[in-house]
């Protein structure tokens, strides 16, 4: 059987064409049937404007940071299943992973690609802006990047404190200890000293920001759970709705930007 | 040569060099957006970068390997303003030709196939970038210090890289400002950005001229207040976060005198010779008709400078700016302020935790 009637056996059998349902996509139909049909695929339009798909204009730089964001994801799972979040196990599991998993590159992976990912949303807000992209009708959805942008630092944060070791615990101290002083909010903030009914004092290290965000008046086991928690459930789900809606604004808001 | 770069590096020098290039870019904007600048920057930076490693301090900093990212940050950040500056060079010389912009040709209006013209393009990005990131992870190993100890601080304890901004804004402000009020004001004011600026031109395509104001402003934050001190928070921050130059061995027991006053010491001690005032409002009184000054120059700064802004704009999209960019300018001034007369507090009231 020579190389091409196999390709064609393989693409007329009933598996093949009960997994793509159209023929090679070297026509318009079957062009657009591909697009159309998959269900990544189909986060873009069937045919879109030159200018739009040209690297020069895009640098890629939205669809990177979403690519990293799934290989972060990959990667985090995998690292969950060695990793314990509590003062006892936490750094020692890291440690475990690093002279016990043969050619383990899940942990750089993760960490370069979190550090990576910060780089790539930054380059393209700057690419969105110096295109002007955030012009009518893609205001909204520029809100929705800076909210994404926020988020993305965030996880960064809370996951520079999992591997619970003093560069960990020292970062997120100084990086938490803002919160103390947020005004009315936080203990040694502006205003908070007044916030008082007799001897009552009303914010207090036991009950102010950073306490809430920390479990506790320091980085201590409390705060590993909570940064686990938020770092490996709750920021990434927020972070993967508001990219579906991102990525729904701006196929209704016209597609990549271009001049009217 | 790399004491006249350590020296350089000190932040009043740094900064002003920095802003002085900047304002000359921008005058000189088809030149930075020249093929021929390009070349030079590129060039430069990787010989910059070759050189500066064959030093062992800048070395032991660059390699450091959370510090990485920060090199190429400084690389990217370089190349794609100049990138994008080229392209509305580009533009701009073709508009004023009466042509459109390269985006906006009827060969690229055409519409064109997702398949294949937009999937494979994704498909050798995907791939390049992977094989970036497992040729980085192969060649460094994520660092993992001694286990965590509450007892015993490093110094200096630095913030991840992307919060060092924030980080070297405590030398200038209080916490509830660098690290509370003015971070919340740069998300309000990101946020803001496509409802304040309603100039229609620049829209899907590289422009400068067009969007002069718009565009100087935006790189002036990016650049000469946000990556700058980023830059000086990871690179030039040693000890109790005492400064040393790139090329500067840090040496833990370098003193640095400090001996910043603040404003109400200036004027009631050193310069009516009375002490200061026991109530506390007069003690800081000329801090805080300073403070509310700033603020309240707005109506100067619409007489001379913002009178058609206005009248374009509109009263709230108009305030809105001139309150953001005061918040903005605000830095560049404390920082000023810090280097030429040592003023540490304009307003200092300890008795609130309210020092500005
Ligand atoms: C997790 C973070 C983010 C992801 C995954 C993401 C992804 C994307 C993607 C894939 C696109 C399509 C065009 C392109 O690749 O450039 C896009 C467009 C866009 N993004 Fe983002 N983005 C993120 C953050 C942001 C941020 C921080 C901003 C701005 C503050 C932003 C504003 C926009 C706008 C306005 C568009 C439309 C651009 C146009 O039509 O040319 N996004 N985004």
């Amino acid at each position: 059987m020579s190389k091409k009637s196999f390709a064609e056996y393989v693409a007329n059998t009933q598996v093949w064409k009960s997994i793509f349902r159209h023929g090679p996509p070297d026509n318009a139909r079957n062009r657009a049937a591909v697009v159309a049909g998959n269900v990544f695929l189909h986060l873009h339009p069937i045919k879109l404007k030159k200018s739009g798909v040209q690297l020069g204009y895009t640098w890629c730089m939205g669809g990177l940071t979403f690519f990293i964001f799934l290989a972060l994801t990959i990667t985090g799972v995998l690292l969950m299943f060695y990793y314990r979040p509590t003062a006892e196990y936490a750094f020692t599991d890291i440690i475990a992973l690093r002279e016990h998993v043969p050619l383990g590159i899940m942990r750089e992976l993760h960490r370069w690609g979190a550090h990576a990912m910060v780089i790539t949303v930054w380059i393209h807000m700057f690419r969105v802006f110096m295109t002007g992209s955030y012009k009518p009708p893609r205001e909204f959805n520029w809100g929705v990047g800076v909210i994404l942008l926020t988020l993305t630092l965030l996880l960064s944060f809370t996951g520079y404190l999992l591997p619970w070791d003093q560069l960990a615990i020292w970062a997120i101290t100084v990086g938490s200890n803002m919160a103390k002083a947020t005004p009315l909010l936080g203990h040694g903030g502006p205003g908070a000293a007044l916030a008082k009914i007799g001897d009552f004092v009303m914010v207090s290290d036991k009950n102010d920001v950073r306490f809430q965000l920390l479990g506790g008046r320091f980085v201590g086991e409390a705060a590993l759970l909570r940064f686990y928690i938020l770092h490996c459930v709750f920021i990434p789900i927020v972070v993967a709705v508001l990219i579906a809606v991102h990525f729904w604004r701006v196929r209704k808001d016209g597609g990549i930007s271009a001049p009217l | 040569m790399k004491e006249l770069i350590n020296f350089l590096s000190i932040p009043q020098y740094a900064f002003t060099s920095l802003l002085i290039l900047f304002f000359i870019g921008i005058k000189k904007i088809d030149f930075v957006g020249s093929k021929k600048f390009g070349k030079i920057l590129f060039w430069g930076t990787i010989i910059f970068f070759l050189w500066a490693m064959t030093d062992s301090v800048f070395f032991a900093t660059i390699s450091w390997p959370d510090n990485i990212p920060i090199g190429i940050l400084i690389a990217i950040v370089l190349w794609s303003t100049w990138f994008s500056i080229h392209k509305a060079v580009e533009n701009d010389a073709r508009i004023a030709k009466g042509e459109p912009p390269i985006e906006g040709t009827p060969e690229n209006r055409e519409k064109v196939w997702t398949w294949p013209n937009l999937v494979y393009t994704e498909l050798f990005a995907i791939i390049a970038c992977t094989i970036f990131l497992v040729v980085w992870a192969i060649l460094f190993k994520a660092p993992l210090e001694e286990p965590a100890n509450p007892t015993w601080a490093p110094n200096p304890a630095k913030a991840p890289w992307y919060f060092l901004g924030l980080q070297e804004m405590l030398v200038y402000f209080d916490p509830w400002l660098a690290g509370v009020v003015l971070p919340g004001m740069i998300i309000v004011g990101l946020c803001a950005i496509p409802y304040i600026d309603i100039n229609p031109l620049g829209n899907g395509y590289y422009t400068f001229k067009q969007r002069k104001f718009a565009i100087t402003t935006f790189l002036f934050g990016w650049l000469v207040l946000w990556i700058f001190l980023i830059i000086v928070g990871t690179f030039l921050r040693g000890p109790n976060w005492t400064f040393y130059g790139p090329f500067e061995f840090w040496d833990h027991h370098k003193v640095v005198a400090e001996n910043n006053i603040n404003l109400s010491e200036i004027f009631w001690i050193k310069l009516l010779n009375v002490g200061l005032p026991q109530n506390i409002f007069l003690r800081e009184i000329l801090g805080i008709l300073g403070t509310i000054g700033y603020f309240a120059s707005v109506p100067l700064i619409t007489k001379y400078w913002g009178k058609n802004y206005l009248k374009r704009m509109g009263n709230i999209r108009y305030y809105l700016m001139i309150g953001l960019m005061l918040v903005m300018m605000s830095l560049p001034i404390k920082m000023y302020l810090r280097w030429l007369i040592n003023l540490k507090y304009i307003v200092f009231m300890p008795e609130f935790e309210f020092n500005i």
